[in-house]
């Protein structure tokens, strides 16, 4: 009945355009933030931790092109460095949830019963604990370090990267191609490297961008709180919280690391979204 | 109602007791000595010796861990080292703080994001629900701390209108009290609506297709009516669902917020227990927040039955 | 005859925008039904005969273009605003859908959904639209009425909930009721006794009726006229005694004489209809059933051919090489 009520909702050619401009306007950003983080060492900037006491909550200009904090230090510097720790952690942490979380979905997804059971059950636990929490608590027995915090986000971003592997492994492990290669004579482990992981590729990438997003977001927010990578070395968190004090003189001191930090998340939320929008159409959903 | 409740009930349990489990072992497992961390420069051998004695971290793991799952049942979460004051007690007492700010923000994201999610379903791909969805999708980019000195600087800097920080008790002043939580809430309901929104739109574009609403058009029954009678109903189950599972990223927010605001709740009283390294407390609160956040669950899953009959009755 | 007729549709067509170009769903379709009369429309998935109910109600989907002219009770619909058509719907014209299943609130009771169809209509209090709707209940032959307001749809079998929106249609005392393949999703059993109840209702209420189905089978008992519809557009009218007698169409006959008989053989193949109705956005030059037609000739292919009447009982067809005495 319902299906002779012709409701057709078409996207003119139009967004689909502007969708495809802002894609690359995402994937551009990350490359500008990427490679400045990457070349932080050989760019002309002043180093971080320069303190020009002459010229503090000092405005853009020749000196400091994006001005100083309230100790002087310059901005843009302490921008393309903290871009570096934000990026480290941020890609490596999922990379690492991606290994095992994605290992994991795999193995339960494929052989499932009591592994599957087990897996499910695991990240069923450590989803119960609010990740910012766990996160503030892990690190505080290991210690501040980069590397303790990667480690802890890495833990942090297993379940989701699981569930999704699991989730596209199900799909895949019914269809025909894997019955003819076992049929062929492939063992499990062949299988699940030829036939299975090539396919669940791209969702796992989409979602890993995702995950990339939500990282760099929970180590600004470790650091905002001063318990993300300790000082003196940079961070967008940290300087965020920094500018806090001179929101009624220089708002910019907080508000060029929020921006940029926006940006960045942003540009990985779409470019994951976009992905992910790929791989799993639905209508009606973002 | 109860039966479905009953069915249930058994998977609580494993989970809860998992919980205890990895609050205990992460305490535990991980490196760095409580006793060494707690004497820092005092520390020499025998005194280490002893205080881990005393506190009992020389016997052996699982005699530990049952040790202390037993005073946790029976409501001792230990004592903090700093103050001595039971931890659970040390909750008990911020407890309502945060779940002031959690119920405050989540009417905020309610507010904001169902009213949105209704007219954007009703008027799928027009240019509001574009601007609408993009927006969203923006604002989940925004992180609390974030939305917190954006706030901050419009409303308390400049404008001069609602405080940066600070707490009225509520029963000292109910409007100052009120105004305390308006930025923080607000900051936390701001991350929380593009969820509701989106997820609501999503749901009532496939229910507002269902032949049901074709036939309420046809039986002459009023626009909001259908709206909000019909459409609204089946569509907020995973409204529902959504909201429970935000609860865990409001506890989050929650620590979050609590430290930029200075307002007196658990996660504030998290912070400070690292900062101060009582770990105790910081156990206590973990501990606390991950049983509550399982029963809060649980509890959605209830309400499941509630809203959409056919479950309840054992049909999907 | 009795009067002008209480639904006159001149000149209807509806017209929907696809990625695929403009669909036709309904083509230039006259209908007169005059108050408590029976008119049945038949015709296979896709004819346009849904939206073409949907249409007389105005209740296109947004994106259709509905042209010509819907006349009731002497109003023309098609210029009424939104919230005279409201009032008019569910009190004046009541519909009856296909599936009970999905056409009724899975979340709300049955009686709040008699009831806020009474109370919208009527100015009446809850309680006694209550007292109403067991009333109603009773009428269509629900056991337990009082219980039965309280219980939700998926609790009731597929025949009780077809005769709860029934109940609904009836409520306001339609002058008009649309009933749209009412049986379809129903078991064989209960059909009938849905059909009866239909016609037990239209006489009482003298209401006039619509009664859309693929099933020849189900006009012939219960219907006054029939109109056969096919990719959109009417190609056979007639009194519903005159067109089991005397039908023209080769599109009626081949409908005809895919039901099944009790009295044939067991494992006689079903005579279908071979092919599919035409695509709706590449609508053909000449009759849209001449691919599937064992009659057709040339001038079928390029022609298309209007309806035209035969005799003064009012049976009309549309055909080149009508079948029947009259055929060349």
């Amino acid at each position: 009945m319902a299906a002779l009520d012709v409701e057709v909702e078409q996207a003119a050619t139009t967004p689909a355009r502007r969708g495809r401009l802002v894609f690359w306007l995402a994937v551009a950003w990350i490359a500008i933030v990427a490679s400045a983080a990457i070349a932080a060492d050989w760019l002309p900037l002043t180093s971080p931790s320069e303190m020009d006491l002459l010229a503090r909550r000092a405005g853009p200009g020749a000196d400091h092109w994006l001005g100083t904090d309230a100790l002087g230090r310059d901005i843009l510097s302490r921008l393309v460095f903290g871009a570096r720790i934000s990026l480290t952690i941020g890609l490596i942490a999922p990379m690492l949830g991606l290994v095992i979380g994605a290992g994991m979905g795999m193995l339960a997804g494929y052989f499932r019963g009591w592994l599957e059971t087990l897996v499910v059950g695991s990240i069923d636990v450590l989803l119960a604990f609010p990740p910012l929490v766990l996160a503030l608590a892990i690190t505080t027995y290991l210690g501040q370090s980069v590397l303790n915090i990667t480690i802890t986000l890495g833990i942090l971003s297993i379940p989701a990267l699981t569930r999704v592997a699991r989730a596209a492994t199900m799909t895949f492990a019914e269809r025909d191609f894997v019955t003819a290669a076992r049929a062929l004579g492939a063992g499990h482990g062949r299988i699940l490297m030829r036939e299975l992981l090539p396919n669940i590729a791209l969702p796992l990438i989409a979602f890993f961008l995702l995950a990339v997003a939500v990282i760099i977001v929970v180590e600004g927010a470790l650091s905002f709180l001063g318990l993300g990578v300790p000082p003196p070395t940079p961070s967008w968190g940290g300087m965020i919280a920094e500018g806090r004090d001179s929101l009624d003189t220089a708002p910019s001191i907080a508000f060029l690391p929020a921006g940029t930090m926006f940006l960045t998340v942003l540009a990985f939320n779409m470019v994951g979204d976009r992905l992910r929008a790929l791989t799993d159409p639905r209508p009606g959903a973002l | 109602m109860l039966g479905f409740a009953g069915r249930r009930l058994p998977y609580l349990v494993p989970v809860l007791i998992a919980v205890t489990l990895l609050t205990f072992l992460i305490a535990a497992l991980l490196p760095g000595d409580l006793a060494v961390a707690l004497l820092a420069d005092q520390a020499t051998p025998e005194k280490v010796a002893a205080l881990r004695h005393e506190m009992g971290l020389d016997a052996p793991l699982v005699l530990q861990y049952l040790h202390w799952v037993g005073g946790v049942v029976e409501g001792d979460f230990g004592r903090s080292f700093r103050t001595g004051e039971p931890a659970l007690s040390a909750i008990i007492q911020r407890l309502p703080v945060t779940v002031e700010l959690m119920l405050f923000a989540e009417l905020i994201a309610l507010v904001i994001g169902v009213p949105l999610g209704i007219l954007c379903a009703v008027r799928s791909g027009g240019a509001f629900d574009r601007l609408m969805t993009s927006t969203a999708f923006g604002m989940l980019s925004v992180p609390a701390f974030m939305s917190a000195i954006v706030l901050i600087f419009v409303f308390a800097v400049r404008l001069k209108l609602l405080p940066a920080t600070g707490y009225v008790p509520l029963d000292e002043d109910i409007v100052g009290n009120l105004r305390s939580f308006v930025l923080p809430a607000a900051t936390l309901g701001l991350g929380e609506w593009p969820v509701l929104m989106r997820v609501l739109r999503s749901d009532m574009i496939a229910t507002l297709q269902e032949d049901y609403i074709a036939m309420a058009r046809a039986k002459g029954l009023k626009p909001w009516r259908i709206l909000l009678v019909h459409a609204l109903k089946p569509s907020s189950l995973t409204l529902v669902t959504v909201t429970g599972i935000n609860i865990g990223r409001l506890i989050g927010g929650a620590v979050l917020v609590e430290t930029i605001f200075a307002l007196p709740g658990i996660g504030r009283l998290l912070i400070g227990a690292i900062y101060t390294r009582d770990f105790v407390i910081l156990q206590g609160v973990v501990l606390f927040v991950a049983t509550a956040f399982v029963l809060i669950n649980f509890v959605v899953d209830m309400l499941y039955g509630v809203l959409d009959p056919r479950i309840r009755h054992g049909r999907a | 005859m009795t009067g002008p007729p209480l639904l006159a549709v001149e000149r209807l067509a509806v017209d929907l925008p696809t990625p695929r170009g403009r669909l036709c769903a309904v083509d230039q379709v006259d209908l007169g039904l005059e108050a408590g009369r029976t008119l049945g429309i038949v015709g296979e998935s896709g004819s346009g005969k849904t939206m073409l109910s949907r249409a007389i109600l105005q209740l296109a989907p947004r994106r259709a273009r509905v042209s010509g002219r819907v006349m009731f009770d002497g109003r023309n619909l098609t210029g009424l605003d939104a919230e005279a058509l409201r009032r008019l719907r569910g009190r004046s014209i009541a519909v009856v859908f296909q599936d009970p299943m999905t056409s009724l609130n899975p979340v709300l009771t049955i009686g709040r959904q008699i009831v806020e169809t009474l109370r919208e209509h009527l100015e009446i209090a809850r309680a006694s639209a209550l007292r109403r709707a067991v009333e109603l209940l009773t009428e269509v032959g629900i056991p337990a009425p009082e219980q039965r307001l309280r219980q939700y749809p998926h609790q009731l079998s597929g025949g009780m909930r077809q005769r709860v929106a029934i109940a609904i249609a009836l409520s306001c005392e339609p002058r008009l009721l649309i009933a749209d393949e009412p049986t379809t999703a129903l078991d064989v059993t209960v059909q009938a006794q849905i059909l009866d109840l239909l016609a037990r209702e239209r006489e009482r209420r003298n209401m006039a009726m619509i009664l859309i189905t693929h099933d020849l089978g189900v006009v012939a008992g219960h219907t006054d006229e029939v109109a056969v519809m096919y990719a959109g557009r009417i190609v056979e009218r007639a009194p519903t005694t005159h067109l089991f007698k005397a039908m023209r169409m080769p599109y009626t006959e081949a409908l005809l004489a895919a039901i099944p008989k009790l009295d044939a053989p067991p494992h006689t193949p079903l005579p279908a209809i071979s092919g599919r109705p035409p695509d709706p956005t590449r609508p053909l030059p000449g009759c849209s059933f001449a691919p599937r037609c064992r009659y057709r000739a040339e001038r079928c292919e390029e022609q298309k051919p209007g309806l035209t009447p035969i005799d003064a009982t009012g049976h009309e067809y549309a055909c080149w090489h009508p079948i029947g005495p009259s055929r060349a």
